[in-house]
């Protein structure tokens, strides 16, 4: 399990997943045991962790002292942000987001999962489903996490309890169903004395699925694995035009990361949107060329035929071109403390483009706690609702559903700067 | 056609690929970027990356460096020889000249100058108007860090304002700023020190020389070595010790202690790495002991 018995060792690839549940669920707990059973808290944080526990006055270490990394957090003893924490098991490498469960934090928790292939949502065996439980799930689905893991936490407290395991996973089954949540498992837990995290523990028997850290070992790393179409937004061109070295002469590279499928020398491309074709003489990163390039490759495409392309363009495949529109309908998630105002001009960033936006019809927020839509004139932070907007210009645009790259974009407000709002493209 | 079965990459190519991506944003999104380079380990990954995002071309920023003075010469050699063989402009920004016109002052002589860099970065920063940085810190090194955006915005005074971050979603990066506020750009945000040392495996980079095990006069303080140099020189009583020690960061000499190893390749390195007990700033860093919260202090004072 620690990262030198691997070393160097097969790479299975990277997951970032997201934990959440309300608080004292022991999301803390969790990702320090994690962190812990493969030896990445070391001694030195360890023995900090060890003084401030004492100084408070707690006789064990408050594994959240990891993960709150605040002054204001360590001082309120909450987590505010957003907090990223690493580890290995020598086979895979893992990025953990940690965010906040309160209802006033659900900006966090979008934050969170926008990169999220897979979420953890803690459930107090003691407890059962909560509210919290139905808002997590919600952002979770709607943020298009293909993964699920419903772990019912504190099995220690209900005496490891078989039947209340499964009760909690009838209603929460019961709840996916409705809200259309499709790949869910369910895993009893204890944080605390570590059962059925790492080792299965012999309190469990009646348990036979895999441990959590075999799910989480064994979880698909890229995002979907349904065929996607080829989406190339380019970030930069590269035009050397080095004096010294005429075979650069004309050289025109397309810089940008591969945001979903596949391409190959040879294929036939459109870049938009301008519409016109050609085919990729050459695959390069850094200079040095390859075949073909994967889905998150950053990489420079050469075409057969010059072409006027520049950032905010996109290329893709001729035969799987997407739709260039300007009026979009999405889910929005409202983030800025400052709310909406359904009158001013925005701009809205999708992909490498950015076009201005006005907001042409607000058609309800969504109340993330019952599911109902409530007619409303504007948005405050934290809520969630579905509007149309008008771009001034068309953006290349999938449903995010069927494509998390092309189908989210942020909302900035130009007077500020600021990051305001999330969308998803329906 | 679409494929049937979706490939993934490893990760270090992911997150080579993330950070080829971040910069290739700064450079598109930004009118005057620099990348910040000191010769350290972290700062020479991101040269590789800047390689690879953007070579056959040149890098669309120049590199700068914050000297101190007090910088360990097989360093500052080493800066230079980088840049030379990449043909990529270096600009030093010296904390003496900042002494000199008198925006720094020190305590006294000896006073640790680490986190008087931020006084010379941002006179650097207005001196050449540049409106991102791109930097080489990792969210694993620090708790401050750990919740640092990728693009992380500054204000006129490089102030950084953890409670007032702008949300950074998907890999939708908002590296905006009006003139005169600047941008952090962190490509390797999500990089550990054991990726750093893969990675530099990997792609067999060279580093400086005092990174790997080597002989050196030490004076131990609880759990630290000191090392004995003409900037730090023993104090009476102290007793010197031959000891065979390597950096795992290279800072300013008054506040970067070696490492009892010797481990002299990066091999042998990486497996140290692998089964280290102490993280890299609680090994080597004294000037993060003293406040568990000094990192966020220095940020918010406009440190890197
Ligand atoms: N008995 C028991 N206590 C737990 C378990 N997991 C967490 N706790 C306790 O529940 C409390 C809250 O846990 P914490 O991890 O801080 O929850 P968070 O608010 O979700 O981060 C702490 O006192 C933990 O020790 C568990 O599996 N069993
Ligand atoms: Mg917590």
């Amino acid at each position: 399990m620690s990262a030198l018995e691997h070393l160097p060792g097969i790479d299975n690839g990277l997951l970032r997943f997201l934990t959440c549940g309300s608080v004292d669920d022991g999301k803390s707990t969790l990702i320090g045991r994690l962190l812990f059973d493969s030896k990445t808290i070391l001694a030195d944080t360890l023995n900090a962790m060890e003084k401030t526990s004492a100084k408070r006055g707690m006789t064990a270490v408050d594994l959240s002292l990891l993960t709150d990394g605040l002054q204001a957090e360590r001082e309120q003893g909450i987590t505010i942000d957003v907090a990223y924490r690493y580890f290995s098991t020598g086979t895979r490498k893992y990025i953990i987001a940690d965010a906040p469960g309160h209802e006033q934090y659900t900006r966090n928790m979008v934050t969170a999962a926008s990169t999220a292939n897979l979420a953890i949502i803690l459930i107090d065996a003691r407890k059962g489903m909560l509210n919290q439980t139905r808002r997590h799930s919600t952002i979770a689905h709607l943020l298009g996490i293909p993964h699920l893991l419903v772990a019912i936490n504190k099995m220690d407290l209900v005496d490891y309890d078989q039947a209340t395991f499964e009760h909690i996973k009838a209603e929460y089954t019961k709840f996916a169903h409705k809200i259309g949540l499709k790949d869910v498992r369910f895993i009893p837990l204890s944080a605390l004395a570590g059962d059925m995290v790492v080792e299965r523990g012999e309190r469990m028997p009646w348990y036979e699925g895999p441990t959590l850290l075999q799910i989480l070992e064994a979880a698909p790393a890229a995002h979907t694995e349904r065929p996607e179409s080829f989406r190339f937004p380019v970030q930069f061109v590269c035009r050397p035009q080095d004096s010294a070295n005429p075979e650069l002469h004309d050289y025109r590279g397309f810089m940008g990361r591969v945001e979903s499928g596949e391409i190959a020398v040879g294929d036939a491309v459109t870049v938009l949107p301008s519409g016109l074709t050609s085919r990729v003489k050459a695959i390069e990163i850094g200079g040095q060329k390859i075949e073909r390039a994967i889905h998150e490759q950053s990489v420079t495409l050469l075409l057969e035929d010059e072409i006027d392309t520049s950032r905010g363009d996109m290329i893709v495949k001729s035969a799987e071109a997407p739709e260039a529109v300007k009026q979009i309908d999405a889910n929005v998630c409202w983030l800025s403390e400052t709310p909406m105002s359904p009158a001013r001009t925005y701009l809205v960033r999708h992909t490498s483009r950015e076009v201005k936006a006005k907001i042409a019809k607000i058609d309800y927020r969504l109340d993330i706690n019952t599911m109902e839509h409530e007619p409303v004139s504007t948005l405050a932070m934290n809520d969630i609702a579905r509007l149309s907007l008008k771009l001034a210009q068309p953006i290349f645009a999938d449903a995010y559903r069927s494509n998390r790259a092309t189908g989210a974009f942020i909302v900035i407000d130009e007077s500020t700067n600021n990051t305001v709002g999330a969308g998803m493209i329906v | 056609m679409t494929t049937l079965t979706q490939q993934t990459l490893t990760h270090l190519d992911w997150l080579e690929a993330e950070a080829i991506h971040i910069m290739r944003e700064v450079a598109g999104q930004c009118s005057s970027p620099v990348l910040l380079f000191s010769g350290g380990k972290d700062s020479v990954c991101m040269l590789r990356i800047a390689e690879k995002a953007f070579r056959p071309g040149r890098f669309p920023f120049p590199l700068m460096h914050i000297d101190t003075g007090h910088n360990y010469p097989e360093v500052i050699a080493f800066r230079d020889k980088r840049a030379a063989e990449l043909g990529e402009r270096l600009i030093v920004r010296s904390l003496e000249d900042s002494m000199a016109r008198g925006s720094i002052v020190l305590k006294h002589p000896l006073e640790s100058r680490n986190k008087h860099q931020s006084v010379t970065l941002l006179e650097a920063i207005e001196e050449f108007g540049f409106d991102a940085c791109i930097g080489g810190a990792r969210r694993d090194e620090e708790k401050a860090r750990a919740k640092e955006r990728i693009m992380s915005f500054r204000d006129e005074f490089g102030q950084w304002d953890p409670k007032n971050q702008r949300p950074e979603l998907w890999n939708l990066y908002n590296a905006r700023s009006h003139k005169g506020e600047n941008i952090r750009a962190f490509p390797i945000s999500n990089w550990t020190e054991l990726d750093v040392w893969q990675y530099i495996q990997r792609e067999q980079l060279e580093l400086p020389s005092i990174y790997f095990a080597h002989t050196r006069p030490v004076v131990r303080k609880g759990e630290l070595l000191m090392p004995v140099t003409d900037l730090t020189p023993a104090k009476p009583g102290d007793t010197i010790e031959e000891v065979m020690v390597r950096f795992r960061t290279v800072g300013d000499v008054s506040c970067t202690a070696p490492v009892e190893s010797d481990a002299d390749t990066v091999d042998k390195i990486l497996a140290e790495t692998a089964t280290t007990t102490i993280t890299e700033r609680g090994a080597t860093r004294m000037d993060d002991q003293t406040s568990e919260a000094s990192m966020e202090q220095r940020k918010k004072e406009g440190y890197f």
